[in-house]
């Protein structure tokens, strides 16, 4: 019972990190209709970034800011300087152009930073609390909640309570009419790339104190976690990637605990098939979601 | 008289049976041939970009004719090392208790029995991710295959048939006794590795040429047309997945009688990242630009993992596994903004159709 509740409250935790990393890939499909497969290596160029501005002396607060400013500005590259050359009806071509993107970002940060894992320590200490003998939450685990709750706050209101909000909406869902009506629709396509990836490269910033440490492959199981999360919530669906990355969060952390480590991915990919085969359009799409 | 009057061909593209068995058997041939002028490294690494290019034939044939990404074909690839390793070493140890390990029978046997198990696997994964590839489309598929890439060490660790991280042994196939004479065992090696990959790509070659072709690109091009002339697009993605499954699963095959091992480190996500390279670098949907591609993939990290290791460790140690594979990325982006078609376009030179689309309202 002591160790169920601790691994659901450990879950919720990185249930977190997964919801905000989930939200990235779906702020990305509403704005382009596409999945960023490069969503991994693009959020741990920016954690390498503050790893040095940590390092260097700066605070870890500094770090944060500088992560998501380098996220944002890499968000607007890639979208500026490469998928908007690549024709857009079909998703292949931009698939295959994130691949390469992915190759090129892992082994460039290989090269420069070394491929070994480095260590990163977290701001707020990792020992759980212990509420009436029972260990639940540590302090870092509360404040990656906390972030990533003003996050998706934040979000949420940017979307449905302002003018940009409703431009960004407009522009994803009917770009001709948008056009018409005065949108700039490109621009509001590269912000929508920017808030994704800065938005990645903070779940990616939280995730990595977790683990093992920093390298180019940090992200990655991430990543395909978070599409398993964003694909059951419905790609288009902001609250179904919160509610299904908590749900994968835990799923994750329970059968890391129960059975083992290894048996996580196994379970995600089982999960990511079943919803895939049952409702490919996920658990929270909207009736209206596009196929293509 | 009567031969001016047989029925229509089926397709404009289709070439005749005979025509296309013959071809494949003088390009066996000539491979075979061209393994007397390599030393054994070379054919070693020949036979090992053969097996490659039976996997990213499959993948290219795949991708090109109807639009499905595919970033799992390492994974398709292991199932057939597997099931070769599995099944060979399986009818090895029953001859060998039975005493009729001795002569072609027994050198044979395990490896015809191998290769159906190869087969068998790659197969059967092939039906169930076709299933799948019949119903997705786009991001689903290729982000299904990824997560199937990332679970590969976690399903060998989970199957105790596997062998975990270990991986299992393959038996070596040694030198006939009537070529023991002429030719060395990396040679042989190369010969095998040949004479399967033909058997994984001739037929692509008849299915790519033949009406099963015409439907993949029907369907590709306008699905609701192609629904309309009484195809079923399900069905064509799924055959299509399936067929490119059972030639990644003899490449597959090959890799485990070459090197006598497989283990799921040798078929991870980097690897898999890189049937893509060959396939999009040779041109999607180009078979001859797919055997350019495998030759790539498996020369050019060889060249630099020899450059690197000349330099000092620390430097050597950062560039080892990587220096390769950023121009890998940057060659793909740029094949993919400027010539879509690769390197089987340049060579043809054929002009890019402009697809006509009105929709712009996706």
């Amino acid at each position: 019972m002591e160790r169920l509740v601790f691994l659901l409250s450990t879950g919720l935790a990185r249930g977190a990190v997964l919801a905000l990393f989930a939200l990235s890939l779906v702020i990305v499909y509403r704005a382009a209709r596409a999945v960023n497969f490069a969503q991994a290596a693009m959020a741990v160029v920016p954690v390498y970034v503050a790893l040095a501005v940590t390092s260097a002396g700066g605070s870890f607060w500094l770090g944060l800011a500088v992560a998501l400013a380098v996220g944002a500005l890499l968000g607007a590259v890639v979208e500026r300087g490469l998928l908007r050359l690549v024709p857009q009806e079909t998703p292949l071509p931009g698939i295959i152009v994130a691949v390469g993107l992915v190759m090129v970002l892992q082994a460039g940060l290989a090269m420069v930073f070394g491929p070994d894992h480095r260590p990163v320590h977290a701001p707020f200490s990792q020992r759980p609390f212990d509420v009436g003998g029972v260990s639940v939450l540590s302090p870092y685990d509360l404040f990656v909640l906390v972030v990533a709750a003003v996050v998706m706050g934040g979000l949420a209101l940017l979307f449905s309570r302002t003018s940009l909000g409703l431009r960004l909406r407009a522009a994803a869902f009917a770009p001709e009419t948008s056009r018409l009506l005065g949108v700039r629709v490109p621009r509001m396509v590269t912000l929508g790339w920017m808030l994704s990836s800065a938005t990645a490269a903070l779940a990616a910033l939280l995730l990595v104190p977790t683990g093992l440490g920093l390298d180019p492959h940090a992200a990655d199981v991430l990543f395909v976690n978070a599409f398993a999360a964003a694909v059951v919530g419905g790609l288009d669906s902001p609250v179904g990637a919160l509610v299904a990355g908590l749900a994968v969060g835990v799923l994750v952390t329970l059968v890391t605990g129960y059975a083992s480590a290894a048996a996580a991915p196994l379970a995600v990919l089982v999960l990511l098939t079943a919803v895939l085969l049952v409702r490919p359009h996920g658990l929270f799409a909207t009736r209206e979601a596009r196929t293509a | 008289m009567s031969t001016a009057t047989t029925s229509p061909a089926t397709s404009p593209a289709a070439i005749p049976a005979t025509r296309l068995l013959l071809r494949a058997g003088l390009l066996t041939l000539l491979a075979l041939g061209g393994t007397f002028l390599l030393d054994p490294y070379r054919n070693y690494q020949l036979a090992t970009a053969a097996g490659i290019f039976a996997a990213v034939a499959g993948l290219t044939l795949l991708v090109g004719l109807t639009g499905q990404l595919s970033l799992g074909h390492a994974v398709l690839m292991a199932a057939g090392g597997y099931g070769y390793a599995l099944t060979a070493t399986r009818v090895a140890d029953a001859l060998a208790g039975s005493g009729a390990a001795d002569g072609v029978a027994g050198l044979l046997l395990p490896l015809l029995a191998g290769v159906v198990g190869a087969l068998v696997a790659s197969g059967a994964l092939g039906v169930l991710l076709g299933l799948a590839a019949a119903r997705l489309r786009g991001p689903y598929l290729a982000g299904l295959t990824l997560a199937l890439v990332i679970a590969l060490p976690s399903v060998a660790g989970t199957v105790p048939a596997l062998a975990g991280a270990q991986g299992v042994s393959a038996p070596f196939v040694p030198v006939p006794d009537a070529l023991a004479a002429l030719i060395a065992v990396e040679q042989w090696h190369a010969w095998l590795a040949i004479l399967l990959t033909s058997c994984a790509v001739t037929p692509l070659v008849a299915l790519r040429s033949g009406r099963a072709g015409l439907r993949m690109r029907a369907v590709h091009d306008d699905e609701t047309a192609a629904r309309l002339a009484g195809i079923d697009p399900g069905r064509v993605k799924a055959g299509a997945f399936v067929a490119s499954a059972l030639a990644a699963g003899l490449g597959g095959a090959v890799l485990a009688v070459v090197t006598q091992q497989v283990s799921p480190g040798a078929y991870g996500l980097g690897f898999s990242l890189l049937l893509v390279v060959a396939a999009v670098v040779g041109g999607l949907g180009s078979l001859g630009g797919a055997a350019v591609g495998a030759v790539l993939v498996t020369l050019l990290p060889w060249l630099v993992d020899q450059a690197t290791g000349a330099l000092p460790a620390d430097l050597g140690h950062r560039l080892q596994g990587n220096l390769e594979i950023a121009p890998f990325g940057v060659v793909v982006i740029v094949v993919m903004v400027l010539r879509p078609g690769g390197l089987a376009r340049l060579v043809r030179g054929r002009s890019r159709n402009t697809s006509l689309s009105t929709n712009t309202e996706r």
